[in-house]
């Protein structure tokens, strides 16, 4: 492979963009779709939680610190395989309601993969304010929601950046959501489910112009969010 | 009358009994100094007093309401005392926001908040600055913010831990200023640690000498400086070591 080929590979990309094809803005959409839904539902979960992990001490708490890190790096598969088995009709749990192969599926998957990230990385910017920081709001009279207000809003920076690194765990993402989504078209086919299916049908150039768009995509939606964290860090 | 009474006070740390007070009485609408060497346990009474600690064994009777091992100041009693630590902690927020914060919590009315942030601004000499992020603040301008954000609350008790320690004499002047404002304007009782012994002697009205986690004296600072009963506090305030 030489340089030729990532330039015909670009073009393509931009082709691709330009040809406004509704297959591939379906699938764009279907991936910003799930990966947006799995991050807004995993931290309107995970950043309470973390927060409460942060604030307060409980027999237990590091075990559970310890589980939530591992989860923290579990691979993607396992956690399609679990998410398979709960939903499937033969051993899932809620088999019957004909979930799996369908974009909730991929929704689960991912969101089970970003909760324990958004409540481990929540805690560990809660834990790295300074300790002053809660007791002067204690001694300035603060309830506990204003504590834990007050702690938010020193650890903004580090929550915005767990946007950041869940959001580029999820857009990624292949694994998991190929094995609850199924890479149907149309239906539940994702930019990188389709980088995947591309590579094994031997369409490296397709495939490599799907990676641009991914990556340009990444870098766009990052460059916004840095925007916002730095607009936030000077106001 | 007292603002604050200890009845049989004891602070362990594992097995090492940090402060061990059988009965202290400070009296309100004073500015009271606690003094002693390093780890006498001055920090440790302070946070106690303010709830931030609790006690092993005993109690402490802020205004009848009585905070120990098993039972927790209320909010109300909470709010009407304030603690400024020795390092100010700025929140990563505006000057006026720092300052108008536990009024912010309290959910005082705006008007109330800027009333009170702007005539404390102008009395720290930090009108000026009220936009700019706190945590961009010299030391001594994040020392004054400090107190000024306690003194908007119109505590009944302030609290304060080495405020002034590593100023610069303008700072601490000011900040001296604002203690002894808020005791007159105010009627705030003011219960200060300090090192600085001459500290000590231009602003308090009572002295509490600590050794080792022990009451040695506590009396009138004119007493506890002039005519000292204890051998070890008189050692202490002609400055030679009693470690």
């Amino acid at each position: 492979m030489n340089f030729i080929y990532f330039i015909d590979a670009f073009k393509e990309a931009l082709r691709l963009i330009i040809s406004l094809e509704p297959e591939l803005y379906g699938v764009i959409f279907l991936s910003l779709r799930v990966t947006f839904t799995a991050l807004v539902l995993a931290a309107l979960i995970g950043i309470p939680c973390g927060v409460m992990l942060g604030l307060y001490q409980f027999t237990g708490k590091k075990l559970l610190v310890n589980f939530i890190n591992t989860f923290m790096s579990i691979p993607p598969v396992v956690v399609g395989l679990l998410v398979y088995v709960l939903l499937s009709n033969e051993t899932g749990l809620v088999g019957d309601h004909r979930l799996l192969f369908t974009p909730f599926a991929m929704i689960l998957a991912q969101f089970a993969l970003a909760l324990p990230l958004m409540i481990g990385l929540t805690y560990a910017g809660i834990s790295n304010v300074d300790p002053l920081a809660k007791k002067s709001a204690i001694s300035l009279g603060a309830s506990p929601f204003g504590i834990a207000y007050t702690l938010v809003r020193e650890a903004r920076f580090a929550i915005y950046s767990s946007f950041i690194v869940v959001f580029g765990r999820l857009i990624a993402e292949v694994g998991a959501v190929m094995m609850v989504g199924g890479n149907i078209r149309y239906q539940t086919r994702m930019m990188t489910t389709s980088i995947a299916m591309l590579k094994g049908m031997g369409e490296f150039q397709t495939a490599l112009a799907l990676g641009i768009i991914l990556l340009g995509l990444a870098f766009v939606i990052n460059g916004s969010m840095e925007v916002l964290r730095n607009y936030g860090r000077n106001n | 009358m007292s603002i604050v009474k200890i009845e049989n006070l004891k602070k362990k740390y594992g097995t090492k009994t940090v402060l061990a007070i059988p009965s202290l009485s400070i009296s309100s609408n004073q500015i009271t100094a606690i003094i002693g060497p390093s780890g006498a346990g001055k920090s440790t009474l302070l946070a106690i007093i303010n709830g931030l600690e609790t006690p092993t064994e005993g109690k402490i009777l802020f205004q009848d309401e009585e905070f120990s091992s098993t039972k927790r100041y209320s909010q109300k009693a909470r709010r009407s005392m304030a603690l400024v630590f020795q390092k100010p902690l700025m929140f990563n927020t505006s000057v006026y926001k720092n300052i108008a914060y536990g009024l912010t919590m309290r959910k005082a009315k705006t008007s109330l908040i800027t009333e009170r942030v702007e005539a404390i601004a102008a009395k720290i000499g930090l009108s000026g600055q009220l936009k700019q992020k706190a945590t961009t603040l010299s030391g001594g301008e994040a020392g004054r913010v400090s107190v000024a954000r306690s003194l908007t609350l119109h505590p009944l008790l302030l609290l304060m831990d080495e405020p002034t320690a590593s100023l610069d004499p303008v700072n601490i002047s000011l900040i001296e200023q604002l203690i002894f404002d808020a005791k007159t304007e105010l009627g705030t009782s003011i219960i200060i640690v300090t090192h600085n012994l001459f500290q000590a002697k231009r602003l308090a009205d009572q002295v509490i000498f600590l050794l080792d986690g022990l009451v040695i004296e506590a009396g009138s600072t004119h007493d506890v400086f002039n005519q000292p009963k204890d051998p070890r506090t008189k050692a202490f305030v002609s400055g030679e070591m009693v470690y």
